[in-house]
């Protein structure tokens, strides 16, 4: 009886073994991996735009979202064979030093300023970045931070320089680093009623805004360029360049182009096409 | 609170909408823990029961270690796996790094000392039991492991579960080497953490009382089976 129990037990468990060991080779067959930003993936642009370029080319993206410093460091890792990003000077020196080979402009957006609506700073219509957030730290209003070496943190942190603030250094309790994603500094900013600096499409796509609202826009310093980039296979042998550059061929060609302009969130466009010369829709 | 009300209706149309990217992330997160699991028991029982059973300079201190590794931060394990997998690490040539597989190392290193301690305790307390016995008939030290492992078979079971609730509930490990890539490596707690981080609420809580119910049936499915077992072949 307990030899029968025995020789079941060690069959159940050869089969398990064997079911365990055929599961990781469930894989596509091409498959290109892309380090990108947090606002791509919130956006829900890459949810719109990958199944499409798979439908155009067979070949699967994955995308890893994280902030645009640590996107840039998978990539010089050799962890990604794209980079898709948003900061120029990052971008431009990852190829100065030869870890890409070429940045293509794809798209733009914004950055706007949110906050709550009472607006305890005063920010309310203004145009000047700067300005509204030197309104901010001397009215001593939370402001809710990045803190994380995203795009959108060096464009905030490029912005109290600008505003003569030192907002880190200064001891003050009312900035708030959450280091994380946009979507969770947004989440910390709606629960505190806090300011923050956000890129447009996150904020529309954002569903928990509670009483935080746009309050300053417009400044040409708020200018949100995306780029893309093939990591080098010279640097990195195991990069899959043609399927890498296959993905940014289509980005920047005109059916891409158009497909990026054409993207609504809640009917608003997120992201304007920047490789083609005119817009696609009016 | 109005959330609590959304997240039973969300996670009620989810799961009778028959979602298909909802399977595919419950599949996913199911498929990487029981593999991990699997792998941390095969490992776990015998070095538990190893390390219950032998008499060696050190193991006191060797005992104190492995409890304390049942509490291993999976933010570090994670950290540590993916500078291993990295391309630019030393295991980076095998490609692992944010593959399903990535995840289920991970986990198995969080999960293997959480039966490995479970497992000594246990046969340590059995082998006090059953000492005189197994002296009388005379096995053999492998014999011994053998004998005390399949008599607690019942007992270690819980170990086996709790390794389980460790390993479906992580965030930290899974989404630092798996990337949470979506139809990749998302997860049910790497997708809960993303949809709270666009700030869809009750989606996300939605998606956490599955998980529960989730972990709650593996639960009882395994305490039923071991409860059945354990009265017919007792």
């Amino acid at each position: 009886m307990r030899r029968r129990n025995t020789k079941r037990a060690w069959r159940w468990l050869r089969l398990s073994l064997l079911v365990g060991a055929c599961l990781p080779a469930l894989a596509a067959a091409e498959s290109i991996t892309v380090a990108s930003t947090t606002s791509t993936e919130n956006s829900g642009l890459f949810e719109y735009l990958l199944p499409k370029f798979q439908a155009d080319t067979g070949i699967e993206v994955r995308v890893v979202a994280v902030g645009t410093g640590q996107a840039i460091r998978v990539a010089k890792n050799g962890d990604a064979d794209v980079l898709f990003v948003h900061h120029r000077p990052s971008e431009d020196a990852f190829v100065a030093a030869g870890y890409g080979v070429k940045r293509f402009a794809v798209m733009h957006n914004d950055f706007v300023i949110v906050g709550p609506a009472s607006d305890p700073a005063g920010i309310k219509g203004g145009d000047d970045a700067a300005q509204a957030l030197a309104a901010i730290a001397s009215s001593k209003s939370l402001f809710a931070s990045r803190g994380d070496d995203s795009g959108t943190h060096k464009k905030e942190l490029s912005l109290w320089q600008t505003a003569g603030v030192d907002p880190a250094a200064s001891g003050t309790s009312w900035y708030r680093e959450t280091g994380s994603g946009m979507g969770a500094t947004l989440n910390t900013a709606s629960g505190m009623n806090a300011y923050a600096l956000t890129d447009r499409a996150t904020w529309i796509r954002f569903g928990n805004k509670g009483e935080l609202v746009i309050l300053a826009q417009g400044d040409p310093v708020l200018f949100n360029p995306y780029g893309v980039i093939l990591i080098s296979p010279e640097r990195h042998p195991h990069v899959r360049a043609d399927a890498g550059q296959a993905f940014i061929d289509w980005l920047v060609s005109p059916p891409g182009q158009t497909l990026i302009g054409d993207y609504r969130i809640d009917g608003e466009p997120a992201f304007f096409p920047d490789a083609i010369e005119t817009p696609p829709t009016e | 609170m109005n959330d609590f009300s959304n997240a039973l209706s969300t996670a009620f149309a989810l799961v009778t909408s028959l979602d298909r990217d909802l399977f595919e992330i419950v599949g996913l997160s199911l498929e990487i823990s029981l593999t991990a699991v699997l792998v941390a028991t095969i490992i776990g029982l015998p070095a538990g029961a190893a390390l219950a059973l032998s008499r060696f300079p050190g193991r006191r201190p060797l005992i104190i270690v492995l409890n304390a590794l049942m509490g291993l931060p999976p933010v570090v394990v994670g950290l540590v796996i993916y500078l291993l997998l990295s391309r630019s690490g030393p295991l980076g040539s095998y490609g692992l790094l944010f593959t399903p597989t990535a995840m289920v190392i991970a986990q198995s290193v969080l999960v293997t000392p959480i039966i490995a301690a479970l497992a000594r305790q246990t046969v340590a307390d059995l082998h006090e039991e059953y000492d005189e016995h197994l002296r009388a008939i005379g096995s053999g030290p492998l014999q011994r492991m053998a004998t005390l492992l399949w008599d607690g078979r019942f007992r270690l079971l819980t170990a086996i579960l709790a390794g389980f609730g460790r390993a479906i509930a992580e965030v930290g490990a899974v989404l630092i080497v798996g990337g949470n890539i979506l139809h990749s490596t998302r997860v049910m707690t790497t997708t809960i953490a993303l949809e709270t981080s666009k700030g869809n609420l009750a989606i996300a809580l939605g998606l956490g009382l599955i998980l529960v119910t989730l972990a709650v049936s593996v639960n009882a499915a395994a305490m039923l089976l071991g409860e059945t077992a354990h009265r017919r072949y007792g």
